[in-house]
């Protein structure tokens, strides 16, 4: 009882408060909490002519026909090996290329530089996927330098199973580099100078001080980035991939949330699909508060 | 900073300027090879097998002729621009009002509100119970499905709210004493207040929105409603062949119009992006201080 006292004690201080959280409160209700709740469909052989309540239970049985299926392996295996590749090349190129910048001292060139690398970043994934389609078609200008540099006859790379990773992570590279710069940029210029002036004084040279001032100074903001990285490991964008992908490079290119979007678009399997979607999300969820604590206990960093 | 100059610095240096100059290239000769091959000789691009730096064959505009024959592109112009608008308006009022909400300090459950909103970020439905959702809300392929289910973002949220705590509680407790209302302080006081995080947060907004194609996919079946990127999609990655509706007669214009089909491709690219790559760089520092904005309370 003395919540509610004091709920409406607050409320007749707030009222006009009070009502504005109400669109809010709905919205989220709504859009977020009402899909958590859908998710017992997993559970269930959903048709939306019966609905949650008619529609019947049949417990874990799409869990088990997934994981015995002849996909799970592929799936999971392609979603891990496209973040891994994001984690190990995507994740520092930004800060490779911010740390280049920073030894650069002409102010022009840097900020031309700059302004130039955030130029793909403003294409959108659809005309980005489309230069990507255009480009690595047989006779387009990728494919063609690369027949040229191997010596084979120019084919069409995405049409092939053994290109799709990379053309995935570099096509990302190429998209995201400037713009996830931004930011190692700004921590770079927070540096104190005097403390290389000193590591000079001590006959450090810039190798030495990069290593053992610069690259410190900025690690903080590199375990966060890492630990948002890592939150998202299972979370490969299904967007780009659908873009991409076609039947005959499914072998590497089909991953979790192309699979979920397929099942329950294209085959109307709502139940299976919501059920391969939330084992995406629980590990999302599971990788994500681990790299937190992990950095928590060793870094004192953490998101939360 | 000093700078010492022994010569692995030079040589370092040399190395480093060229690697640099070499990644802008990267960055512009992908585009510029798409604007001159829209202006090349269709038959020529055709055969063409490298990097277009310059047009080849007369340069003509015709490729952009023949697109403007093609009424789907102009109307995913116009449904784009209204989607964009459209959910500045509600994604900056929503984002406006939670921020605020969120940084009242009289507001007893401030924090359960921030916990509730922040959940969700760590766990959310997924893609077919959220469908089902806006399904059972009778909101496909309405022009709300495209507004109101990506309307707020507590990534957002968190920067406002933390803009408006930046605010001196002196200028709103005297505010209120000369009278003012809650509504009344937070557009007369807070809004102008902190305006820059309010823009930033709108450009954010808009250029999301500009890109978004996925849930167009998901929420609307029928073409007519479509923005401008799934046509792009369409044109682009389904290869849909052009048919600008007109009667295809066989006589030698409509012949010489068939060749800039093959065009199109970069036209609808340019078209479709070149806007946006004039404009950037005059906001980009916007960009860069939202970047710096989120990574205080990422």
């Amino acid at each position: 009882m003395k919540v509610f006292h004091n709920i409406a004690q607050d409320f007749r201080r707030n009222k006009v408060i009070y009502f504005l959280c109400i669109p809010i409160v709905l919205w989220y209700v709504i859009f977020c909490y009402m899909p958590m709740g859908g998710i017992v469909i997993a559970f269930q052989n959903f048709t939306p002519a019966r609905g949650i309540s008619g529609s019947p239970w049949v417990g874990a049985e799409h869990f088990i026909r997934f994981f015995t299926g002849p996909y799970a392996w592929r799936l999971i295996r392609n979603t891990f090996m496209l973040s891994l590749l994001d984690l190990l090349f995507n994740f520092p190129a930004p800060i490779i290329f911010a740390l280049l910048l920073n030894e650069v001292y002409c102010k022009t060139f840097k900020k031309t530089i700059q302004t130039i690398s955030y130029m793909p970043y403003f294409i959108s994934l659809v005309v980005l996927c489309g230069i990507v389609v255009d480009f690595t078609k047989s006779g387009g200008v990728i494919s063609s330098a690369v027949a040229a540099i191997t010596g084979s006859t120019p084919q069409n790379l995405l049409g092939n199973v053994r290109y799709f990773r990379t053309i995935y992570t570099v096509s990302s590279i190429w998209q995201g580099l400037g713009y996830g710069s931004i930011i190692y940029i700004a921590a770079l210029s927070g540096v104190d100078t005097e403390m290389y002036e000193a590591a000079t004084i001590d006959g450090a040279g810039r190798w030495k001080q990069t290593l053992h001032i610069t690259l410190p100074s900025i690690s903080s903001t590199i375990i966060i980035m890492l630990i948002m990285k890592m939150g998202s490991m299972l979370n490969v964008g299904s967007e780009k991939v659908l873009l991409l992908y076609s039947p005959a490079i499914y072998e590497t290119a089909d991953v979790i949330s192309s699979y979920v979007y397929r099942n329950g678009f294209e085959t109307y399997n709502y139940s299976f699909s919501t059920a391969v979607g939330l084992f995406n999300s629980v590990v999302n969820t599971a990788l994500l508060l681990t790299a937190n604590t992990v950095c928590k206990k060793h870094t004192e960093t953490s998101l939360f | 900073m000093v700078e010492r100059k022994t010569s692995g610095r030079i040589v370092f240096n040399i190395i480093n300027y060229a690697f640099l100059v070499l990644i802008a290239l990267c960055c512009i000769l992908p585009m510029w090879h798409i604007l001159m091959a829209s202006i090349s000789s269709p038959a020529m691009v055709e055969i063409s097998n490298g990097l277009i730096l310059w047009p080849l064959g007369k340069p003509s505009l015709n490729g952009y002729r023949y697109l403007a024959g093609y009424p789907k592109i102009w109307r995913g112009y116009k449904h784009t621009l209204f989607y964009v608008s459209g959910q500045c308006v509600i994604s900056g009022f929503l984002t406006l009002i939670a921020g605020y909400v969120l940084s009242r300090k009289r507001f007893r459950y401030r924090n359960v509100l921030a916990g509730f909103i922040s959940f969700t970020m760590l766990f959310h439905g997924g893609m077919i119970p959220t469908y089902m959702v806006v399904r059972n809300l009778h909101l496909l392929d309405t022009y709300w499905a495209m507004l109101i289910p990506g309307a707020m973002s507590v990534f957002y949220i968190i920067i406002m709210r933390t803009a408006i705590q930046e605010i001196p509680d002196s200028l709103e407790e005297s505010a209120r004493i000369d009278g003012a209302g809650e509504l009344t302080i937070l557009f007369r006081i807070i809004l102008p207040l902190c305006k820059a995080t309010f823009a930033v947060i709108i450009l954010f907004v808009a250029v999301g929105k500009w890109n978004e194609w996925f849930s167009a996919l998901l929420y609307l079946n029928k073409e007519e409603k479509y923005p401008l990127q799934m046509i792009l999609r369409d044109i682009l990655i389904n290869m849909q062949t052009i048919n600008n509706g007109s009667e295809v007669s066989a006589d030698a214009l409509n012949e010489q119009m068939q060749l800039y089909k093959v065009l199109m491709r970069y036209c609808s690219i340019v078209v479709s992006t070149l806007p946006i790559l004039c404009i950037y760089p005059f906001v980009q520092k916007y960009f860069v201080s939202g970047v710096m904005v989120g990574s205080i309370k990422g």
